[in-house]
């Protein structure tokens, strides 16, 4: 097996998130290849654009559901923007899944606690759902979102979805406002303040800016939540995905194989640090 | 222990041409030792020997004819067996989608001639990152696999190695298919010639099958002797030194020391260190294609943790300060790298001193950050 070599896949349906963000939904066109597919939420794929490049994006269907393979994909760049301009039929090679999932089976009887912030959220989504799908694992779902302003937050028709399951919480805010604004305003960490979690059977997954997770782990860590039940997904430049490239090291740990899921308590001494 | 005299050198090069292996090795390039294609052991630099100190390295002649009497020059093997550009894979458009075609190396049977112990030590940290994981990268692994390597004890140290610091030499003991010791004995008379000869040992099964085909005598006991002392001055005259002692920690503890701020004043980040590093297996991927947009490859080249670009994630570079890089490199050198792959990244031979324009020192650095940090 040569783990360089992308895996022919083909667009099946193009859905339009929101601006500039779109979600793909791919096939791999070897039936056996697709068969064998299997992976965790919180994995992610190395998508290819025929002679444009390859990128890191995380799998946002549900690992249940077999045949397809979502992802949801912001414009940041030149493969990013080739990828979004593709239509249904078009060729794209896949490369995955690669990375550690979220604790999906750790959590199991516990509370989920889902903190997330700024645009690309889309590494939670896929907990959020296969949460939702599952209630009767889990306890409550506490989901909190923050953006900068109100027409940043992409998923609104999601999040009102989501408030409509029994046991779930959403909670909205943003740093700046408009008048038609009828959630909360400021840092997402502000919400910790009026929102407690209980402590002793809850599970914290997060992603988005690091200084959001930073300050959310701090005031998670002050509530009593111990450090191996926060997790948090990073972010790094990625050429590779099999730990050859060296891009995406954090202190001693590769985010290709030892991420993009981490625990807490595992990376804390290097979290802090800038330009770690 | 059978020796080689000078002659039996050739005939060992004609047995593994023999064999079908390509012998590659020092020779003399442009003021440099570097690494390629040998036919003989004339293209071997003969009377050479080499000066270095940080940030300066230069060629100078013997007053007599050593094949093997330097240290190490700018390039290491990595250059045969990581290659420094590598296409990874071909792609053509085959109706509404792709057609992948992969690379089908045929491996090259590579011979490296001359091999020093920081050397092996170097390329054991590299099979552990390329073909030590579960899923082994195809082109390192080809170009591995048949490979044969005659090793070289030194026979001086140079103004930059620290390899007795880093446990990594002077002596080759793993790693190699024959071992040498070149023994240059002193002239007897002032208008005459010295004794010239090698002391040879197998390391492997392999080695010795080839040692066999070339005419030998039996080493005695003196000669055994001035093989074992030979490496000793050797291990004696290193030019720098490095405390290893707990430095994983030592350098976790000083992820913020003023060191790097300082060091940042003189680092140009110009990845002179990474390229010359035989362990620094960054890369990165370039994607090309065809005007018609029919076929596509895509290729893997070195990269340098040094670079703007290496860090780079949409709407910023996470190591924009040279502070940042340089403590990357050095932190993951010495410390980091030990927690991923079991092992110092760092096998003391020198280069990235020698070759780094400002002569910045890892050693010196090392040494300052433990003498001054927490």
């Amino acid at each position: 097996m040569n783990p360089w070599i992308p895996c022919p896949a083909e667009v099946i349906e193009k859905r339009r998130e929101a601006l500039r963000v779109y979600t793909l939904r791919l096939r791999i066109r070897d039936e056996a290849a697709r068969r064998a597919f299997r992976f965790r939420p919180g994995q992610f794929n190395m998508l290819y654009v025929f002679g444009v490049g390859e990128v890191p994006i995380s799998i946002v269907s549900d690992p249940d559901e077999s045949g397809f393979l979502d992802h949801t994909i912001r414009v940041v760049g030149k493969v990013s923007e080739a990828l979004v301009g593709l239509n249904k039929g078009d060729a794209v090679g896949i490369r995955g899944p690669y990375g550690s999932g979220w604790p999906l089976e750790e959590a199991r009887g516990m509370d989920v606690v889902i903190v997330t912030g700024g645009l690309g959220c889309a590494p939670v989504v896929s907990v959020i759902n296969y949460v939702v799908h599952r209630r009767d694992r889990y306890g409550r779902l506490k989901i909190f979102h923050g953006v900068k302003t109100p027409k940043d937050l992409l998923y609104r028709a999601r999040f009102r979805a989501w408030q409509r399951h029994p046991d779930t919480e959403v909670y909205l805010t943003v740093d700046h406002p408009d008048r038609q604004w009828k959630y909360k305003v400021g840092v997402v960490t502000n919400l910790f303040r009026e929102v407690r979690i209980d402590a002793r059977k809850s599970m914290a997954m997060m992603c988005g800016p690091e200084i959001m997770m930073r300050n959310t782990a701090r005031d998670l860590l002050a509530q009593g939540l111990p450090a191996d039940r926060i997790h948090l997904s990073l972010e790094r430049n990625m050429k590779c995905a099999i730990g050859f490239c060296g891009h995406c090291q954090f202190g001693p740990r590769f985010i290709c194989k030892d991420g993009p899921v981490l625990r807490y308590d595992r990376i804390r001494d290097w979290f802090g640090i800038g330009e770690a | 222990m059978p020796i080689l005299d000078r002659n039996s050198l050739d005939a060992l090069f004609d047995v593994l041409k023999r064999r079908g292996f390509n012998l590659v090795g020092p020779t003399v390039h442009d003021g440099a030792i570097v690494y390629d294609a040998l036919a003989s052991t004339a293209d071997l630099p003969v009377g050479w020997t080499d000066e270095q100190e940080g940030g300066r390295y230069r060629l100078k002649k013997r007053d007599d004819e050593a094949l093997f009497g330097y240290v190490v020059g700018p390039q290491s093997w990595k250059k045969f067996l990581f290659r420094p550009a590598v296409r990874l894979w071909q792609a053509r458009r085959d109706g509404d989608g792709l057609r992948m075609i992969p690379e089908n190396e045929a491996p090259p049977k590579w011979a490296f001639i001359g091999v020093r112990s920081c050397e092996l030590h170097a390329i054991a940290v590299q099979d552990k990152v390329f073909i030590g994981g579960p899923a082994p990268d195809p082109s390192y692994r080809a170009q591995r696999e048949d490979l044969f390597v005659i090793a070289v004890n030194c026979g001086q140290a140079g103004g930059t190695c620290f390899c007795v610091s880093m446990n990594t030499g002077p002596k080759a003991t793993a790693g190699y298919d024959l071992v040498l010791t070149e023994i240059l004995e002193p002239a007897q008379t002032p208008d005459g010639a010295g004794r010239h000869y090698f002391v040879a040992e197998a390391g492997t099964e392999r080695g010795a099958e080839v040692l066999r085909g070339v005419p030998q005598t039996e080493a005695t006991g003196a000669e055994k002797a001035a093989a074992e002392r030979i490496v000793e001055m050797t291990a004696a005259q290193m030019g720098r030194t490095l405390d290893t002692t707990d430095i994983k920690n030592l350098l976790y503890r000083n992820f913020e020391h003023p060191r790097w701020d300082e060091v940042a004043t003189r680092c140009l980040t110009c990845a002179n260190c990474t390229m010359v590093c035989p362990t620094c297996f960054c890369s990165t991927v370039e994607d090309v294609a065809d005007l018609a947009g029919e076929h596509a490859e895509r290729w893997r080249k070195w990269d340098s943790c040094f670079t703007m670009d290496f860090s780079f994630v949409h709407g910023g570079t996470v190591r924009s300060s040279v502070k940042s890089r340089y403590r990357q490199w050095m932190t993951h050198k010495l410390a980091t790298w030990i927690d991923q792959f079991g092992t110092s990244g760092c096998v003391g031979c020198g280069r990235c001193i020698t070759w780094c324009p400002v002569g910045i020192d890892i050693t010196e650095e090392a040494r300052v950050i433990r003498e001054t940090g927490k």
